[in-house]
């Protein structure tokens, strides 16, 4: 990486640092999920580092990585999809093992990165299986389930969409609607893969607007694999970086923003600037 | 939902009741209104009361609870394979059925011996099948449906052999098999339990299979346990379609076709495609049973022929017009 330069008019408020250390923080009786020397199962890889996170109610974690490092792997392992390799994760200091699926699925929500959509069915539709987990087989959804259900629809700014089928919406709207259907969900901790990756600029701000609003509620929290480090940085109180030799590292944001962290993630040189006191990454274009 | 369910059923059951009265007044012999009503009151002729209750009705419920079978196994391998294209034809289940019912036929064995191969012959396929798409690894519905496909070819190969090598005064009762006859139904009161069995442990499954049809994932992230459902499912769909061909031997298209009409009508909430999938396949074999029985009186034709003969120009049609 000899070839990397830093343009030296650039300011670097974060050079101080040389990398990014791990901040190890003990479960608490406000941890809502942590995972215990956790090691994620990809197929065909060496494992990784052990991960020690602990994820505390009210708080917005943002996972970082290049492709392939395993971001989606790891979230689907958090939420009880996929079996570790080694390790355990614990939901309000139960092993997910000891959880039924259906109380499972009111603890956690997982938006995926691709939606499948089987058969045609409607946006209000859509919404209301996420309510699925809260009703017993003979039931049959309530008037609260459907206001529920539209009260998502409308946060998410598809409130006059209810009657559309799904495979007409455009990418971000199927996108939206993921997220309505989770937030329909309601579960205490949500897991957001690349929530705005289809979204327009109005809608990612939006999107994360209310995750944030969701996760900073005292017995909330969000997981959110992010591609956009400026909107990570602005939006997640801690970062979990996941590097591509299989190492990793989490603590506060404020900790986790260094340059040469972020360039070695990445492996893309980074300019760094300032707006509004906040540091901005950017890629250096040669 | 519930308008939906009971628009429905209310469409759906009166309908059934139809088909049935129909299957009952027609056939080599027409009975008017007047006299099938005085059949049920008991003053009718022997004659007409014989023709009636021991003739057309069994023949009538047997073909409806078995077209109520197919109708709701079509439903379900659809959901499973979250492909429209399955339905136990296709998959190869009514194929192992009819090798097995051939090969007792061949054997000169009686008619529940012939029965109950067709039985084990469909619940063959079905483990081979299934274990085979398994593998080594998961499943996936592509992999389940090109396996079924493959298998239910194989066995076309060994009907046409045993049709080969058969003596040529058995060929009829086979050929007849083969395309769906409901004349050997004797009994059909098995079938209606299984039917009335199928359609109330459906019900409550329903709002699970909605979320199952998004995929496994998706389904697991709601908290469906999704291994078991799927082979609940799979077993379900296996012993339902052996049932029915059982009854009626290997009928095709009324999986096919039964459910796909339904969900362009009434949407896809499998609480409702599944109950109206037993009405409606009961309601369509029951009046092509009795077509079968008109068309060339006293002669029949296997119904089998009338269910193709509506079900692949339907289809065709459907599949034309849905982009």
């Amino acid at each position: 990486m000899a070839e990397f330069e830093q343009p030296p008019a650039q300011p670097q408020p974060h050079a101080a640092a040389a990398d990014a250390r791990s901040v190890h923080e003990a479960p608490g009786p406000d941890t809502l999920l942590a995972t215990r020397s956790l090691v994620i199962d990809i197929p065909g890889r060496s494992a990784g580092a052990p991960l020690d996170l602990t994820v505390n109610q009210g708080q917005c974690w943002g996972i970082l990585g290049p492709n392939g490092a395993g971001k989606s792997t790891l979230l689907h392992t958090l939420a009880g999809l996929r079996a570790a390799r080694a390790g355990h994760i614990e939901l309000r200091g139960t092993p997910l093992a000891r959880h039924a699926r259906r109380d499972l699925a009111r603890g956690l929500g997982l938006v995926f990165q691709k939606h499948h959509d089987g058969f045609p069915a409607t946006v209000l539709e859509t919404a209301l299986i996420g309510r699925h987990p809260y009703l017993r087989p003979w039931d049959i959804e309530t008037a609260e389930d459907y206001a529920l259900a539209r009260r998502a629809l409308a946060e998410m700014d598809l409130g006059d969409m209810e009657d559309r089928l799904v495979d007409t919406l455009s990418g971000g709207e199927r996108q939206r609607l993921a997220i309505a259907t989770v937030l329909t969900q309601d579960p205490a901790l949500l897991l957001l893969d690349e929530p705005t990756s289809q979204l327009d600029l109005h809608h990612q701000v939006a999107v994360l607007d209310q995750v944030r609003k969701i996760a900073s509620h005292p017995k909330r929290a969000a997981i959110l694999v992010l591609h956009d480090v400026n909107l990570a940085a602005r939006y997640c109180d801690h970062l979990l970086l996941l590097f591509p030799d299989g190492t990793a590292c989490w603590g506060p944001t404020r900790t986790m923003l260094v340059p040469a962290a972020l360039e070695r993630l990445y492996n893309q040189p980074l300019s760094v600037g300032e707006i509004d006191g906040r540091p901005v990454f950017l890629p250096t274009i040669p | 939902m519930t308008r939906a369910f009971l628009l429905a059923m209310g469409v759906l059951l009166p309908a059934s009741v139809l088909a049935v009265l129909v299957a009952l007044a027609f056939g080599s012999v027409t009975i008017p209104t007047a006299d099938l009503l005085a059949v049920f009151n008991g003053e009718a002729s022997r004659l007409h009361s014989t023709l009636v209750l021991e003739l057309r009705l069994p023949r009538a419920l047997a073909a409806f609870a078995a077209g109520g079978l197919l109708g709701i196994a079509g439903a379900l391998m659809q959901v499973l394979l979250r492909n429209p294209l399955a339905d136990p034809y296709v998959l190869g289940l009514s194929g192992g059925a009819s090798v097995g019912a051939l090969l007792a036929m061949l054997a000169g064995l009686s008619m529940f011996s012939v029965s109950m191969a067709a039985f084990f012959g469909a619940l063959l396929s079905t483990v081979i099948v299934f274990g085979l798409a398994h593998g080594t690894g998961s499943w996936t519905p592509t992999r389940l449906l090109l396996t079924g496909v493959v298998v239910a070819a194989g066995w076309g190969a060994m009907i046409s052999f045993i049709l080969a090598v058969s003596p040529t005064a058995e060929l009829p009762g086979m050929l007849y098999w083969l395309m769906g006859d409901v004349s050997h139904a004797r009994n059909p009161y098995p079938a209606w339990g299984v039917l009335v069995l199928v359609v109330l442990l459906a019900l409550p499954l329903g709002r699970t299979l909605n979320v199952l049809a998004r995929g496994p994932m998706q389904a697991a992230a709601l908290g469906v346990a999704v291994r078991p459902v799927e082979w609940s499912i799979y077993i379900a769909a296996a012993l339902i379609t052996a049932t029915a061909v059982t009854q009626v031997g290997a009928v095709g298209f009324v999986g096919l076709i039964v459910p796909h009409m339904l969900r362009l009508v009434f949407g896809n909430d499998q609480r409702v495609i599944l109950p109206a999938s037993a009405l409606a396949g009961g309601i369509l074999l029951t009046l092509a049973d009795t077509l079968a029985r008109t068309i060339i009186a006293p002669e029949q034709l296997p119904v089998g022929v009338i269910t193709a003969m509506l079900g692949v120009p339907v289809f065709l049609f459907l599949l034309y017009r849905s982009r």
